[in-house]
C-alpha cells in the first residue's frame, strides 16, 4: 500500500514552493527594473545635436538604386 | 505483490535536501553583513539611486556573495567536515551534493553579475565579478591552505561590498569607497585571529595554516595589536572625509578606544593566563569586533541621514 505522505515528499514540496517563490520574486524584480528604466528613458537612443537644436535632419543621400 | 505494494517509508536515507539546506549553502549570515555594508556604500554615495534600482542591486550583490559562499563550501567540504564550527554545513554534512553546490555557485555567480550590470552599471558588475573570483579562487582555493597570511589577503573579498555599493551609485571608485574597503580589510585579521586564539584546535586539526598554528599564540597576539593600531588610525581618519560627520567621529573615537584597549589586553597576556579564564578577553574582543564593524557603518549611515536632512554640511 502506498504511504501517501513521506518526509521526503514534504521536503520536496517545500523546495518546490521555495523555488516557485524565488522565480516569482525574480520576475517581479526584472519587471520593476524594466518599468523604472523605461519610464526614466534609459533605453531611448541618444539624440543628435542637430535634433536637440530644433533644426531639420539632413536629407539622406540619394543612391542609384 | 504489485506496484502498489511499494512502501515509501522503506526509503531510509532520502537524498532530498530541503529548501533551507540550499539557503544555508549561501551562508546567510555572511550575506547579511554584505547586504548591510553594500547598502551603506550605496546610501552614503553622493549620487542618488532610484529605490528599485538600489534594491535590486543590493539583492544581486548579496546573491553574488552567497554564490561565492557556495563555491567556498564546495571546495572546503573536506576541511569543513573536520572543524566543529563548520561540520554541520550542508555539503560536509552530506545534505547537499558537492556537484550541486558547484553548479549553483557558478550559475548564481554568473546570473548575479549579469543582473547587476543590467540593473546598475558595468563597473559595479565587474567589481562584483572580481569579488567572487577573489573569494572563491584567490582565497578559498589558493591562500587559505597555503599561507598564514590567508586571512589578511583573503579579507579583501569581504571588504569589497561597500565599494560595489558605491560603484552602483557613482559608477566608479573614490577615496571614500577605498577607505570603507580598508576599514573592513584591516578589521578582518584581528577579528579572525581573536577567533583562532580560542578555536585553535579546529584549525590545527584541519591543517589550515592559521597564524596561531604556524607562528604560535604570542606572535598572533602581537599581530592583533599591530593591526588594531593601524585600523584605529584609518577608522578615525575616515570620519574627516566627505562621508564622515559628528556621529561617525564620536562612534569611531569610542569604538576604537575600546578596540585598542582590548587588543592591548590580548597583547599583554599569554596562553596560560588565557587558558585560566577560558579565553575571556579574546572572546570579549571577538564579540566587540562584531559590534565594531556594524556601528561604524551604522554611524556612516547616520551622518548621511544628517546630510540628507540638511543638518550637517561637512567639515569644510
Amino acid at each position: 500500500m502506498i504511504q501517501a505522505e513521506h518526509e521526503l515528499h514534504k521536503r520536496r514540496r517545500g523546495r518546490n514552493i521555495g523555488v516557485g517563490v524565488l522565480l516569482a520574486g525574480f520576475i517581479a524584480i526584472v519587471f520593476g527594473l524594466t518599468v523604472v528604466k523605461v519610464t526614466r528613458g534609459d533605453f531611448e537612443p541618444p539624440r543628435t545635436q542637430l535634433e536637440q537644436s530644433g533644426a531639420a535632419p539632413a536629407p539622406a543621400p540619394e543612391t542609384d538604386q | 505483490m504489485s506496484d502498489t505494494g511499494l512502501d515509501h517509508t522503506m526509503i531510509q536515507d532520502p537524498a532530498e535536501p530541503g529548501f533551507g539546506d540550499y539557503v544555508r549553502l549561501f551562508k546567510p549570515r555572511v550575506m547579511s553583513l554584505v547586504v548591510f555594508t553594500a547598502l551603506v556604500g550605496l546610501l552614503v554615495a553622493p549620487v542618488q539611486v532610484h529605490p528599485m534600482v538600489g534594491f535590486a542591486s543590493i539583492l544581486f550583490i548579496a546573491l553574488g556573495a552567497g554564490a561565492s559562499g557556495a563555491l567556498n563550501m564546495w571546495w572546503d567540504a573536506d576541511i569543513d567536515q573536520i572543524m566543529r564550527r563548520t561540520a554541520s554545513r550542508p555539503v560536509p554534512s552530506g545534505k547537499v551534493a558537492p556537484g550541486e553546490a558547484l553548479g549553483l555557485g557558478i550559475t548564481i555567480s554568473v546570473l548575479s553579475v549579469i543582473m547587476l550590470a543590467l540593473a546598475a552599471n558595468l563597473f559595479a558588475a565587474a567589481l562584483l565579478a572580481f569579488t567572487i573570483f577573489f573569494y572563491a579562487v584567490i582565497y578559498t582555493m589558493w591562500l587559505k591552505r597555503s599561507t598564514p597570511q590567508n586571512i589578511v589577503i583573503g579579507g579583501a573579498a569581504g571588504a569589497f561590498p561597500p565599494m560595489v555599493g558605491w560603484a552602483v551609485a557613482t559608477g566608479g571608485v573614490s577615496v571614500e569607497s577605498v577607505l570603507m574597503f580598508a576599514l573592513i580589510f584591516l578589521w578582518t585579521p584581528p577579528h579572525f585571529w581573536a577567533l583562532a586564539l580560542f578555536m585553535k584546535s579546529d584549525y590545527a586539526d584541519a591543517g589550515v595554516p592559521m597564524l596561531t598554528v604556524t607562528h604560535g599564540h604570542d606572535a598572533t597576539r602581537r599581530q592583533i595589536f599591530i593591526y588594531t593600531v593601524i585600523l584605529s588610525v584609518l577608522a578615525i581618519g575616515l570620519g574627516f572625509t566627505a562621508i564622515g560627520g559628528p556621529i561617525y567621529l564620536l562612534a569611531a573615537l569610542v569604538l576604537n578606544g575600546l578596540f585598542l584597549l582590548g587588543a592591548w589586553r590580548i597583547r599583554n597576556r599569554d596562553t596560560a593566563a588565557a587558558e585560566a579564564d577560558g579565553y575571556a578577553v579574546e572572546r570579549k574582543f571577538f564579540r566587540l569586533s562584531l559590534i565594531y564593524l556594524f556601528l561604524h557603518f551604522g554611524a556612516l549611515l547616520g551622518d548621511a541621514t544628517l546630510r540628507g536632512l540638511g543638518l550637517w554640511g561637512g567639515w569644510a
